[in-house]
């Protein structure tokens, strides 16, 4: 399918007929406008042309009702297309609650991908059709942009931040995967594929291969190793906030603001944490900026989401469990 | 036709000396809205920074002299003053008038930078400036070198504007004492006044930005 | 009924702006504004043909799928010099430094323009910017593209980054004096009775784009000063680490990058006004309006940058802002479509060379301007963002559109700059010939850039090479017809015959006076009691 001559792209996700019905009808705006002015030039190139030198044309010097006319259509032309693209773009914007999360880390000059349960893939994204598919995208160097043609979906990866970005693959196949924001040298060598496959194929391949630890039991070692369970107790008697169940909720800041615990504020309490401090605690978390890479970051984040709130807090209870066993965490097949 | 008619004063594209005077001072104004701009880009990095970071942006703000910083937003003032004072002088004919001022507008000019350069030599020797061996006490240093940064960017430019102020000043004080100044021709001093005004107004908003940030 | 009559004095013998001195030093020390027109023609035109140089090198390897030709090193420095130096050095500077510098002091009735010695100035620092980067080209060049995004240029490129963004800042300056000069001499230097609304629309255009171009410059300028320091100094404003956000660089960039668009197409259009009425010999239709528009786009083209920036991060609700203002924006462009198309009904019209390259312009800055509603439907942007569907839009109104203008415009204007005609069936089959050339060049990159092939790529997959082949198939026919006019308005200046003060028989008081015109421009200054384009008052001979 990568050879030939195409002239359009297929339509592998969801969001992909959408777009393309506004493609569809921008193009027919296009042509029907271009033709009307190119004909009416030509017509009245022809109709119009000079006939003798001492010719004098009509004093005509113009009409507010035309104006008036070719402002007005055009203006509410764009505003409905505005409207469609709108639409279009909240609905590219907005994840499913339910989608299945990969992180995604792009440096100079590859894609890394990590799944939940633990495979990770170079340049190469295998994912089930039919299930919504949420990446969550940072990058280790220069600003990078993850772009899979065939769904019409494109988010920029940046250093510092995460973003995302969503799709629903309807199609197997295999699609193109750009990166589309310049990057340097080889930045049309990072390109690779994204494979979807019927679920059956893809449950296959996820337990073929190497067993491989889940990112929640990677970010649960880490989150031992680099001392975060000293501070970050479950029982609320840590010197840092509970993190149980913390992920999407509202927290309350020492400047009175409240922020909403997403994915880029997790990422700025672990690496500059003095830039937000919780409520009722005191600015003493050591800085980890520098100190862990992006995979290891989206592996603490991945488990950190798999903290389910616990029950009320007793003291002298012991060090932070996860609430589920890392080893079946986030199989979420439930279609 | 007599020497008024096209005075000596009057360039050959003009056709009058008001034509001439209005445009000089409108090319004046058009220049000043351009520096607007210039400087708002760098108002606006700052801005953006202190609205991420404000506490670290108080704490390191309290590294600067606030006494030299209000001391030499006094002698900017005063400097304003005695260049609107040297207007005066050439609006009324008042040779020496012009000169005396625009050479007490050169010197506050000089005391000025006299004064920042001490300012830039004790951060230099705090070890505050980026990329000359920065180091900050405490936690914060990462966004206070931002801090800095900007405030380089930010007086260092209003520092250029300063200099270029006064090589202007060098220039007119020595064609004001040929007495080619007169009531009827003297819209380099008016125009180099606004200029002067301009830099003076981009000092008075660095000055609370940059030091008196959460000052008690 | 008045009718214009020539001079009896022939034109031989008459003095003019070219032969009243001679030698080097009255070249270089001018102070005269249609010798320094062109100074800069000579200038820009270097440059153009070093960009297009470029170009041909970024075709050429893109006629094979593989990178095989240069290094990806190289090919990234390719297009970022042929961004750099076209916008920059040619696209920029074009139509204001050439033919508004020539013609708004003979437009508005003035003997120059209102600071000479600072116009000169303008030309020196476009020189020594334009000297500075071509100096950068020469040691290495810079692999950033025009962008410069951050932070690869801040801190991963290897590039002469700092040098190159010293040489766009120089000639910044030459851009704001430039537009200082023109608002001045416009509102202060217009000729007795030339009100505003008798103004060719010419100047109007200009004095839009002036507006943009004082307001605009500095915040470029001191986007590049902050580059430089970062990149130098590692100052952290546009670091992750530091608490620095390089998308702030994104914002400051695209803050005067978007309106620079708008400086490089509003003085085009301003020509195509003058072009359309000329060959029309009618009063443009509805000249309020297309007056209005340009200010309408000056203004609106403020507050559209970030659809630069609609995949960049930024929020939900900041790209649909921008969305909706850059539907916005366009309504003016249409409008001024449409009264040029207008003005052609019950014209009496003829298709001299200068008025095919009007017809081209106003076709395919349609196509381009349409275009570019795809790209502010956000949700369509997403796709086609960084692909090469905004190459070919871009292109369709930088080149389709304002170089398009440049060239009739200098069709136009050339017997009054040089007092010379060019071969009429030559330029008439280069027009063809560019119109050709450049849709066979740009249209495929709107099917390859919806097919997902992205900008900047130095290789791509196999099933993009057909249209890849096409476009650089379309490339070297467009050369051609680049080619061609330089050598017969060189030829010209020689053989040319010569040329009567008004031999388009047009409206304007840059044709009341001889060609090449007198170095005071107006023996007399006139005085101006009637509108522009008054085509059906009186019938305006050829002479």
């Amino acid at each position: 399918m990568f050879s030939g001559f195409p002239l359009f792209p297929d339509q592998a996700s969801t969001m992909a007929g959408e777009v393309d019905a506004l493609y569809f009808f921008l193009i027919a705006i296009t042509l029907f406008f271009s033709v009307l002015i190119a004909g009416l030039i030509v017509y009245f190139a022809i109709r119009y042309r000079r006939r003798s030198e001492v010719e004098l044309p009509e004093p005509i010097t113009g009409s507010t009702k035309l104006e008036a006319l070719w402002t007005v259509i055009p203006f509410l032309i764009v505003m409905i297309i505005f409207g469609w693209g709108a639409k279009i773009f909240f609905t590219l914007s907005r994840p499913p609650s339910d989608a299945m999360p990969i992180y995604v880390t792009g440096k100079q000059w590859m894609w890394k991908l990590q799944h939940l349960e633990g495979q990770r893939e170079i340049n190469e994204l295998h994912i089930p059709v039919g299930r919504a598919v949420k990446l969550v995208m940072s990058s280790e160097d220069v600003i990078h942009s993850f772009y899979v043609p065939a769904f019409r979906v494109k988010a920029d990866v940046l250093p510092g931040r995460y973003t995302h970005l969503w799709f629903k693959a309807t199609q197997p196949g295999e699609y193109h995967l750009f990166c589309a924001e310049y990057c340097g040298t080889k930045h049309s060598g990072m390109i690779g594929k994204v494979v979807v496959m019927e679920p059956a194929d893809f449950q296959a391949w996820l337990s073929g291969g190497p067993p491989a630890e889940s990112m929640t039991a990677r970010g649960q070692r880490l989150f031992q190793s680099l001392a975060c369970h000293t501070c970050h107790k479950s029982d609320g008697t840590g010197r840092g906030p509970v993190l149980n169940g913390v992920f999407g909720k509202p927290v309350a800041l020492q400047t009175g603001q409240t922020a909403i615990a997403d994915d880029n504020y997790l990422r700025e309490s672990i690496l500059n944490p003095g830039a937000k401090v919780v409520a009722g605690y005191q600015p003493v978390m050591p800085v980890f900026q520098g100190l862990i890479n992006e995979d290891a970051l989206s592996q603490i984040l991945a488990y950190l989401k798999s903290l389910a709130p616990q029950p009320a807090v007793q003291p002298g209870a012991t060090a932070v469990q996860p609430a589920v066993p890392p080893a079946t965490t986030q199989q979420r097949r439930n279609p | 036709m007599n020497s008024t008619a096209h005075p000596s004063t009057l360039a050959h594209h003009f056709d009058t000396l008001e034509q001439q005077r209005e445009s000089a001072s409108l090319g004046m104004w058009v220049f000043l809205g351009q520096e607007v701009m210039f400087f708002g880009g760098l108002f606006l990095a700052y801005l953006v920074y202190r609205a991420s970071y404000p506490a670290v942006f108080a704490e390191a703000s309290h590294h600067l002299d606030v006494v030299l910083g209000g001391v030499n937003t006094a002698i900017l003032i005063a400097s304003s003053l005695t260049m609107a004072l040297a207007v005066y002088g050439a609006q009324t004919g008042k040779r020496n008038m012009l000169i005396l001022f625009l050479v007490a507008t050169m010197i506050l000019g000089l005391a000025f930078l006299g004064i920042k350069a001490v300012e830039y030599h004790h951060k230099y020797e705090d070890k505050l400036i980026p990329g000359l061996g920065f180091s900050y006490p405490g936690p914060h240093g990462r966004q206070a070198q931002l801090f800095f940064g900007l405030y380089f960017a930010m007086t260092g430019m209003h520092a250029l504007h300063m200099v270029i102020g006064i090589a202007l000043l060098v220039w007119l004080i020595k064609d004001a004492r040929t007495g080619r100044f007169t009531p009827d021709y003297h819209s380099h001093i008016e125009n180099f006044g606004l200029y002067w005004h301009f830099v003076d107004i981009v000092w008075i908003f660095l000055f609370p930005l940059l030091y008196l940030i959460g000052l008690h | 009924m008045s009718i214009f009559v020539a001079p009896s004095i022939p034109v031989e013998t008459q003095e003019h702006y070219l032969n009243n001195d001679y030698g080097i030093r009255s070249w270089l020390l001018t102070r005269d504004h249609k010798r320094i027109a062109l100074l800069y023609l000579a200038s820009i035109t270097l440059f153009f043909f070093l960009g297009g140089f470029f170009a041909v090198l970024i075709r050429l390897e893109l006629l094979t799928p593989q990178g095989d030709m240069v290094q990806a090193e190289t090919y990234n420095k390719l297009f970022t010099m042929h961004g750099v130096i076209m916008i920059f050095f040619f696209l920029i500077p074009s139509i204001p430094a050439t033919l508004g510098n020539f013609l708004v002091p003979l437009m508005v009735g003035a003997k120059d323009l209102a600071f000479p010695r600072i116009n000169l100035l303008s030309w020196y620092i476009y020189v020594v910017g334009g000297l500075f980067t071509l100096g950068a080209v020469l040691v290495g060049g810079v692999d950033t593209g025009w962008t410069f995004y951050t932070p690869y240029s801040t801190t991963y490129s290897n590039g002469y980054v700092i040098a190159t963004g010293v040489g766009a800042f120089i000639t910044g300056f030459s851009s704001i004096l430039t537009g200082l000069n023109f608002i001045v001499t416009i509102h202060k230097m217009r000729a007795p009775g030339l009100t505003w609304f008798r103004l060719p629309l010419f100047i109007w255009a200009q004095y839009a784009a002036s507006i943009i171009m004082i307001l605009g410059t500095p915040v470029i300028a001191i986007t590049l000063v902050l580059l430089a320091l970062e990149r130098a100094f590692h100052i952290g404003i546009f670091d992750p680490a530091f608490g620095g956000d390089p998308v702030l660089f994104q914002h400051l960039f695209w803050f005067y990058s978007h309106p620079a668009v708008y400086i490089m197409v509003l003085p085009g259009m301003g020509v195509i006004s003058e072009l359309i009425s000329c060959f029309a010999r009618k009063y443009i239709f509805g000249y309020h309006f297309v007056a209005f528009s340009s200010l309408g786009i000056a203004v609106l083209g403020f507050l559209v940058w970030g659809h630069h920036l609609f995949v960049s991060g930024q929020s939900v609700y900041a790209g649909l802002i921008f969305s909706i203002l850059s539907f916005l924006v366009a309504i003016p462009s249409a409008i001024k479509v449409f009264n040029w198309t207008a003005t052609l009904y019950k014209g009496s019209i003829s298709y001299q060379s200068p008025m095919l390259y009007a017809f081209g312009f106003v076709g395919l800055f349609t196509i381009g301007g349409l275009t570019g509603l795809f790209l502010a439907s956000i949700g369509l942007d997403v796709h086609v963002h960084d692909t090469y569907f905004v190459v070919a839009h871009f292109h369709y109104i930088m080149v389709g559109g304002t170089l398009m203008a440049y060239l009739g415009g200098m069709h136009f204007w050339w017997p009054k700059m040089t007092g010379r005609m060019f071969p009429e069936g030559w330029a008439k089959f280069s027009a063809l010939v560019v119109f050709v050339g450049f849709n066979l060049t740009f249209l495929p990159q709107f099917i390859l850039g919806y097919l997902g092939m992205p900008r900047r790529y130095h290789a791509y997959p196999e099933e993009f090479q057909v249209l890849n082949v096409m476009s650089s198939a379309g490339a070297s026919i467009l050369g051609v017809g680049y080619v061609i006019p330089m050598i017969y308005f060189i030829w010209s200046l020689k053989y040319g015959a010569l040329a009567s003060p008004n031999p388009w028989g047009a409206t304007g008081l840059e044709w009341r006076t001889p060609s090449p015109p007198p170095p005071e421009n107006f023996k007399e200054i006139p005085v101006v009691n009637e509108g522009p384009y008054e085509y059906s008052i009186r019938e305006i001979k050829v002479v």
